[in-house]
Order: C-alpha cells, then sequence, then structure tokens
C-alpha cells in the first residue's frame, strides 16, 4: 500500500482545509504500525502528516517536528516545497500538535533531517506528479510534454500554464501515483535544497511577533510560580504562606506531590503561589516559609563526589569496545602515557526559561508549550492525572532554546495539575533561577586514559576509560552504567590502533541527568582529543600530522552494534576518508602551521564525528601576560552529508562554537549538601559578545552522502581544540573544564 | 496612578509600583515582543527603550516609568520594518529568535549614539544582551550593515 494517499475529500479534514483543496496524506511511521497509529475507531485513513493545495494557491505544509532554533521547521517543508516545486512564497507552515501518528516527534540527536529527507522528498514530488496529470488531463495532451516552474504546470509546446492553485481541485480527484511512478528531481534541479533559504520564521521573530511558550496565553488564565524542594526528592513537612497570601495579585496557594522514584518527567514537587499576573507570583514565592523534609541525595557534594568519580575511573570497568590486546602491550613495557581529566555539570539555560499554558477541563487537557517533544507532554500528563494519552492536546510554540532541556515537560504537568485543582487554565512560569537550579543536568564526568607508545610515537595500545552518572537515572534509580550513551563518542574511536579497549566504570546519580546539546560527546571528546594532542606534543610531532596518522588510512571502520546500530551503519558507515578529509581542509582554511605556536599565540585542533556528521574544528587563542584568553579565530570543517538549509547549518556552526567557548571557559554547575550553588547568568555564566570568539568560520564539503545531524556535533571538538591550542600557546596542559578553574599566570 | 506612554499612545496604571516594567508589557499590556530572561538585568532579553535610551524592563519599576515615554519592538518603526531589523533579516541572525528582540532594541539605542562603530565598540555595547544559540558573530555583522544603512 502506497504511504500517501490522496485525502482531499476525507471528512475528517473539516476545518483544516477549505473544500476543493487538493491534500495529501502521508504515513510517516512504518506500514506495520498503519493499524495502530493511523486509523481511528471507525476505520477511516488518518495520514499523519498533510501536504494541502488550495485554490489560490496557498501551499500548506505540516510540520511535526519542534523548532527550538536548529531549522527543523523550515527545513522539512523546504524539501516537500522543492520536491512540488512550489513557489516557497506561497507556503505556509501549520505546526503538528503531538500525536503518536507521527511516529518519533522528539526533537532531539540531530536527525529531524535526516529521519525525513527522503519522505519528504517523496511527498513533494507525488504532489507535482498528480498537478502534472491534472494539466495534462485538461490540455488534452501527454504528460511528459508537461513541466513545472514554482507553482505552474507549463506545457512549453503550446506556450501553455495553469497554477497549481487553478488546478488543485482537478488533482483531489485523482488516484495517487504508485511511488515507482514518481521521479524525484535530479540534484542539479534542486530549487531550495543545498541553498540559503531564511527560517520561515525570521521576519516574525525579528518584529517581535513570534509566539514562543513565554508567550502562549489563555483566556481567563492565572499565573503560577512553584518554589520547589532545594534538594532531590524532599517533600514538604509544613509551610506557612501567611506573608504570602497577602502579596498584591496572590490568589492563593496549592502543593504538589514530590515524584515517587524513579522520577522520569515527573514535577519535583513544591509549593505553588496562584496569582493574576507573574510578578505577583514570583513575589508571593519570596514570601512563602518552607521546611523540607530530608532527601538520600543531601549527602552529594561535588567535591566529595569528583574523587569517588576518578577513584572509579582508575579500576577496570565494564567493557563496551574491545579491539587487540591492550594489557599485553602495557605489559611489555617501554613507554607509557596516562592522563585524566574531569568535567563538571552543566545547565542548558535556553534564553527562554521552561513555562507552560495548561487547561484542565471535565477530564481533558489542552497545553500549550515550548516543547521538543509534544507526546513526552501527553505522556507525562495523562500519567499524572490518570487520564488517556489521547485526551491531552499539545500545541507546540517555538521554543526559546532547548538543546535537550525541553525534551522534559516537567514544567508542563505542573501547569495541568495545578489547573485541575483551580478550574482554569494556568500558566506555569519558571524564573531563571528555578531554570539553573532545578534543570536536567549534563553529567559530571571523570576520565582516565593510557597509552603505550611505539618508537615512532605512535600508540600500540589506548585504554580509555569514563565514569559518570547517567540519563539512564531518569527511568530507573539502580541505573549505574552509561550504557545508551556509549555510542555517544565512546565506543566508536576511529583511530588505527592495534589494540584498544573502552570502558564504562558505575556511577550513582543524585540530581537530574538529561541530554544537553551533543550530550556525552562533550566529556568523550574532551578527554580523547586532548589526549590525543598529548601523544603528538609527546613524540614531538605536529598536531594535524600526527591526528592524521592516528586516524590511519581511508577505511571503514567496523563497529560491534546491535540490530538497529547495524542498518544505521550500513547507511552511515563510519568512513575514515571523511574525518581525514575534514581535518586536511580545517587545516588548510586556518593556515595551520604558517605561523609559530608559543609566547601567548597557538591553534589547537580536534576531530570528532557525531550525529554522523565528521568534524574538525581548529581554534587560535592570545593569551596576554595576565593569562586572558581571547579566541580571535575559529575555523571548522564539517561533512554532514547532503545538506538542506546551508547558511542555517553555517549558523549552527557557529552558534556551536560559542556554546563550546561558554562550556569550555565559563559554565560551572556545583552542588553542595545535594542543593545546587548557582542561580543566575552571574554565578553561572555564558560567553558574551566581548568573550565570545570574534569569527568563526565554518566550511561545508560538498557531499552526495545522505544527510547527517547540523544541530549537535560542532559542540564537542570546541573545548578540546581551545584546551589544545592554550597548550601551544603557554606549554600548560590543562585536563579539566572550565578554564575559570586553572589560573594560567 | 502612573502615567506614561507606551509606542507613542497615552497609558495609565494604578497597580503595584514596584512591579517592573516587563511584567506590565507583557502580562497587562500585552506586548510579548519583549522577553523574561533572567529577571536581574543580566540578560537583556527585556529590553526597550524609555526617552529613547535603552533599559532593561526587568529591572525598572513601573514607578520609575511616571512620564516617559516606552518603546517596543512593537513600536520601533511606523513605517515597515527599521533599518537594524532589515539588517537582521539580511544577515539572517536569528536562530531560536528568543534574545533577539532584545537585542535589536539595544542595537537601536546604540547606533542612535555611535554611527560608526568599531568591532570593540560594539562588543563593548552589547556584552549585556546574551544569546545562548550564539549568534554573536552574526549580530556584530548585522549592526556592521545597518550603520552603513543609516549613515
Amino acid at each position: 500500500m502506497n504511504n500517501i494517499q490522496n485525502a482531499s475529500r476525507r471528512g475528517f479534514l473539516k476545518g483544516a482545509f477549505a473544500a476543493g483543496t487538493f491534500v495529501l496524506g502521508v504515513h510517516l511511521v512504518p506500514e506495520s504500525l498503519w493499524a495502530d497509529a493511523s486509523t481511528n475507531t471507525a476505520g477511516v485513513f488518518q495520514p499523519d502528516m498533510f501536504l494541502g493545495i488550495a485554490s489560490d494557491g496557498t501551499v500548506t505544509i505540516i510540520a511535526h517536528r519542534s523548532e527550538m532554533g536548529c531549522g527543523s521547521r523550515t527545513a522539512l517543508p523546504l524539501v516537500v516545497a522543492d520536491e512540488l516545486d512550489a513557489d516557497w512564497s506561497k507556503v505556509k507552515i501549520e505546526q503538528a500538535v503531538g500525536d503518536a501518528k507521527y511516529g518519533d516527534q522528539d526533537t532531539d540527536g540531530s536527525h529531524s533531517v535526516r529521519s525525513f529527507f527522503d519522505q519528504m522528498r517523496q511527498v513533494g514530488a507525488t504532489g507535482r506528479v498528480m498537478l502534472i496529470t491534472a494539466a495534462a488531463n485538461i490540455w488534452g495532451v501527454s504528460e511528459k510534454e508537461c513541466t513545472t516552474e514554482p507553482s505552474f504546470v507549463v506545457h512549453k509546446a503550446s506556450a501553455r500554464k495553469l497554477s497549481y492553485g487553478a488546478l488543485s481541485a482537478v488533482a483531489a480527484k485523482l488516484p495517487v501515483p504508485s511511488k515507482e511512478t514518481v521521479p524525484l528531481k535530479s540534484r542539479s534541479e534542486w530549487r531550495y535544497i543545498g541553498k540559503d533559504n531564511a527560517l520561515f520564521d525570521l521576519s516574525d521573530i525579528v518584529d517581535g511577533k513570534a509566539t514562543f511558550g513565554m508567550d502562549a496565553r489563555m483566556p481567563g488564565m492565572l499565573y503560577a510560580s512553584i518554589e520547589h524542594p532545594p534538594v532531590l526528592g524532599q517533600k514538604i513537612k509544613s509551610y506557612d504562606d501567611k506573608a504570602a497570601l497577602k502579596v498584591r495579585g496572590v490568589k492563593q496557594t496549592l502543593t504538589i506531590d514530590t515524584f515517587k522514584p524513579p522520577h522520569h518527567f515527573q514535577p519535583l514537587g513544591g509549593v505553588a503561589v496562584i496569582a493574576d499576573n507573574t510578578w505577583a507570583a514570583f513575589q508571593g514565592r519570596k514570601a512563602l516559609k518552607i521546611d523540607w523534609d530530608t532527601s538520600p541525595h543531601a549527602v552529594y557534594n561535588s567535591d566529595q563526589f569528583r574523587k569517588t568519580l576518578e577513584s572509579t575511573s582508575r579500576q577496570p570497568g565494564k567493557v563496551v569496545r574491545n579491539v587487540g590486546d591492550v594489557d599485553a602491550e602495557f605489559a611489555k613495557g617501554g613507554k607509557i602515557i596516562e592522563a585524566e581529566y574531569y568535567t563538571p555539570h552543566l545547565a542548558h539555560a535556553s534564553m527562554e526559561p521552561p513555562v507552560a499554558v495548561a487547561d484542565y477541563r471535565n477530564g481533558k487537557v489542552v497545553a500549550w508549550a515550548p516543547t521538543q517533544s509534544p507526546q513526552a507532554v501527553q505522556e507525562t500528563i495523562a500519567g499524572i492525572l490518570q487520564i488517556k494519552k489521547e485526551d491531552v492536546t499539545c500545541h507546540v510554540t517555538l521554543l526559546g532554546g532547548g538543546f535537550g532541556r525541553k525534551s522534559k515537560p516537567d514544567q508542563v504537568a505542573e501547569a495541568a495539575i495545578l489547573s485541575k485543582q483551580l478550574g482554569k487554565p494556568v500558566k506555569v512560569v519558571w524564573t531563571r533561577e528555578d531554570d539553573i537550579r532545578f534543570d536536567f543536568f549534563h553529567s559530571v564526568a571523570a576520565m582516565y586514559l593510557k597509552a603505550a607508545v611505539g618508537p615512532d610515537g605512535k600508540p600500540t595500545a589506548w585504554l580509555q576509560r569514563t565514569v559518570y552518572p547517567p540519563i539512564g537515572s531518569t527511568f530507573d534509580v539502580n541505573a549505574k552504567y552509561a550504557d545508551d550513551e556509549m555510542g555517544l563518542g565512546w565506543n566508536n574511536l576511529p583511530f588505527d590502533i592495534p589494540s584498544h579497549r573502552a570502558e564504562n566504570g558505575p556511577a550513582d546519580a543524585h540530581v537530574r541527568i538529561g541530554w544537553l546539546r551533543s550530550v556525552a560527546n562533550i566529556y568523550h571528546a574532551f578527554a580523547i582529543h586532548s589526549f590525543a594532542d598529548e601523544l603528538a606534543n609527546a613524540a614531538n610531532q605536529d598536531s594535524v600530522q600526527y591526528l592524521l596518522q592516528l586516524i590511519g588510512p581511508p577505511r571503514i571502520v567496523r563497529l560491534q552494534a546491535g540490530p538497529d546500530e547495524q542498518e544505521e551503519q550500513k547507511r552511515y558507515p563510519l568512513d575514515t576518508a571523511r574525518l581525514r578529509r575534514v581535518v586536511e581542509m580545517v587545516a588548510e582554511k586556518s593556515g595551520w602551521g604558517k605561523r609559530p605556536n608559543g609566547k601567548g599565540y597557538g591553534l589547537g585542533i580536534a576531530a570528532h564525528r557525531s550525529f554522523l556528521t565528521y568534524v574538525a574544528t581548529v581554534v587560535e587563542v592570545e593569551v596576554d601576560d595576565q593569562g586572558q584568553v581571547q579566541i580571535p579565530n575559529v575555523w571548522t570543517a564539517l561533512d554532514a552529508g547532503t545538506i538542506v538549509a546551508s547558511d542555517n547549518v553555517r549558523n549552527q556552526f557557529e552558534g556551536a562554537a560559542n556554546f563550546g567557548a561558554s562550556l569550555a571557559l565559563l559554565s560551572e554547575i556545583t552542588v553542595t549538601d545535594g542543593a545546587v550553588n548557582q542561580r543566575n547568568f552571574g554565578d553561572y555564566r555564558l560567553v558574551r559578545m566581548g568573550s565570545a570568539p570574534k569569527h568563526t568560520s565554518v566550511y561545508i564539503v560538498e557531499s552526495d552522502a545522505p544527510p547527517a545531524g547540523a544541530g549537535e556535533p560542532g559542540v564537542p571538538p570546541f573545548a578540546p581544540a581551545l584546551y589544545n591550542a592554550i597548550h601551544a600557546a603557554t606549554g600548560k596542559r590543562i585536563r579539566e573544564l572550565p578554564l575559570t578553574k586553572t589560573k594560567l599566570v | 496612578m502612573i502615567r506614561f506612554k507606551v509606542n507613542g499612545k497615552e497609558r495609565t496604571y494604578d497597580g503595584d509600583p514596584e512591579m517592573p516594567l516587563l511584567w506590565y508589557l507583557r502580562d497587562i499590556a500585552g506586548f510579548t515582543g519583549t522577553k523574561f530572561g533572567c529577571g536581574m538585568a543580566l540578560c537583556g532579553a527585556c529590553t526597550v527603550h524609555r526617552n529613547g535610551e535603552a533599559v532593561r524592563s526587568c529591572s525598572v519599576a513601573m514607578r520609575d516609568v511616571s512620564g516617559t515615554s516606552i518603546t517596543t519592538i512593537e513600536g520601533i518603526s511606523a513605517t515597515g520594518l527599521h533599518p537594524v531589523q532589515k539588517a537582521w533579516m539580511e544577515i539572517k541572525v536569528p536562530q531560536c529568535g528568543y534574545c533577539q528582540t532584545g537585542q535589536i532594541m539595544q542595537a537601536i539605542a546604540f547606533l542612535g549614539q555611535n554611527r560608526n562603530p568599531s568591532d570593540a565598540e560594539i562588543d563593548d555595547a552589547m556584552s549585556g544582551n546574551l544569546c545562548r544559540c550564539g549568534t554573536y558573530q552574526r549580530i556584530r555583522a548585522a549592526i556592521h550593515k545597518a550603520a552603513k544603512e543609516l549613515a
């Protein structure tokens, strides 16, 4: 059965499209799931995604992925529009609500384009063929004589043309051609794919009309601000809200139960102050007096925990990849190099703090939220309020940044819980302090690396061990190993070393741990690419030449993998030729080796593949005699396969350099007796225009390979490249983040 | 009763005089182009103009708005886009876009005082405005472009 169907005359389209609109419905989920996901009780076909062409020529495309600044909401409709050969200025994008029929809607893992590129092409191309058939029928000519130009079908021989709008009513009555008969454009025919189209929402953003979660409103809504327990898992012993209730605008207070472990995406619990505006709710909170119960997580202290992690990293761990025999190599004697690396917790600190509006009415919830995962909103709220998932409607606003934080919908659940108690719509607004103290934190990590080095300076054996509280602790209180995160730059080292072993040691979680832009790749890349540079230095060799030797000859690196990963490896084999190419490209573009390092000036390099994209970054530093570090230039070369929106991809990698600079230079979350110490941008610091890299140059490798990730892969190589540059400039090797922890002079 | 103007229109307010202008604009007057980011004048997302000067509306109490003229992103240009907004479009500055209205308001006020800024002057003027997506280099380029346009 074709996964694309003509949905023009289906009754359920009422309201979504005007009568006479030509609508194609598409199944995005595999055929085996159609019956579950795409038919309602009456057995009516319910497609997952719509492409509609109205009689006025407006092309409506449903975006089923969230927009948090990475461009998914623009890129996927651009692909549809290109194959449809539609005029982009006539395209309207409708944001989808959360619904299982869309399959995976969690906008994370840098996979929107790579997972849906082929399907978007197919639906666009199918629409184009049907419009051509409609025109050919009207003109009484062969379809083969017809072609298209943006939003028109053209018959050159008779110099006739008809607009898509004029053809929509006819196309709406046609059967859908089989996939095999629908030609896709050749790459040279693409009008939008690979070009510099702007974000669809650009104009709304610059004139302030764009609607973020913070801007969502419902009639009659109240505002809530919630005092959460300072330590994970604490419950309220007692509280006094007398002073809070005296604050002008405050209506009442309500409690939210502390979750039962595992915390999953449930609210933390606490006392909510309900008011008729946001400010009053914030003020009321300041006047609350709460006595909190104890929590087993009050034992968590960052300094002590670091020692525990480092101690674990020196002990044998669970083997996650083994090649050759590192122990035999180490036993041979010879030159052994060891190093330990440490990286702290980080907070996401998206510019828009967590926020949501929800309305509970007659057993159903309608929510508006800046969420990366509207289905997680449905599941979480349904679970807590004991209603059906289908009775939770989650509208997705634009996200004021996400970086992984907004995959977790705890604040949306808070709004739904409060709305049920109040009988009115509620907007929950987190303060910046709430955002930083009660994040799902990027994990703290300790890494131990050891190499045996041969007479040529190349390693004959390389052991690497990583230890950190895993994201799995979100779902399982007993999770201590980071099984699911090993693919994030740890069990896939692409170096040509005869003996190699990667291990993972156990660690407990005492705060909520979550995904942050490029996730475990951040610390894994920091350790691996710092260590690679240390070996180059020890061998007294040029860092780029040494790195190319480590990567070794062009080849496909076979990885141990489960069935899903094997499938992915077929489409996206780990190809060292592509990794070498980005290294060589960035070396050339940065003028590597032309100016001598030292005396406060240096270049550093790191190359890391993540989210299937190959990235090499060179960072230039100047260190003055006060030890102040400036970054005049960053050069990044990347191979992400086929690119849809080139300028946006460059923007993502420019932004990744700044994201990398924040975590490398300034950002750190620490915990004392279970409570987070940082509060706001004064003590959780991010780079600003003056401290960020001055110039970032991004070079994209032209590639016909399938599309790979763009949002995250720029981040991991930045910190090691910067630290390698600092070593080149000063001779000082730093093995922990951020730079504020180390005095350079 | 506090009297003032927002985007050229007379307004009155008789609520809590300590309420920051930000929350008046967002929750009461409905000008949601001005964003909440930190509440402590540390991020610049809430930047508006008071008598033409850039201020952080999260840290300006309504009592200090009395008798002044406030301009938000919604009122920055009566006819189409302001040249700074046009430069933002042409350079394709935004990613998520949340901080950008504050950045634009800061840039407009800055260019009102300095029509031909250097990189260092731009960095200095814009360093109170955070962008977590990391569009700083594009913001600087857009300010240079707008400066040329305004000259």
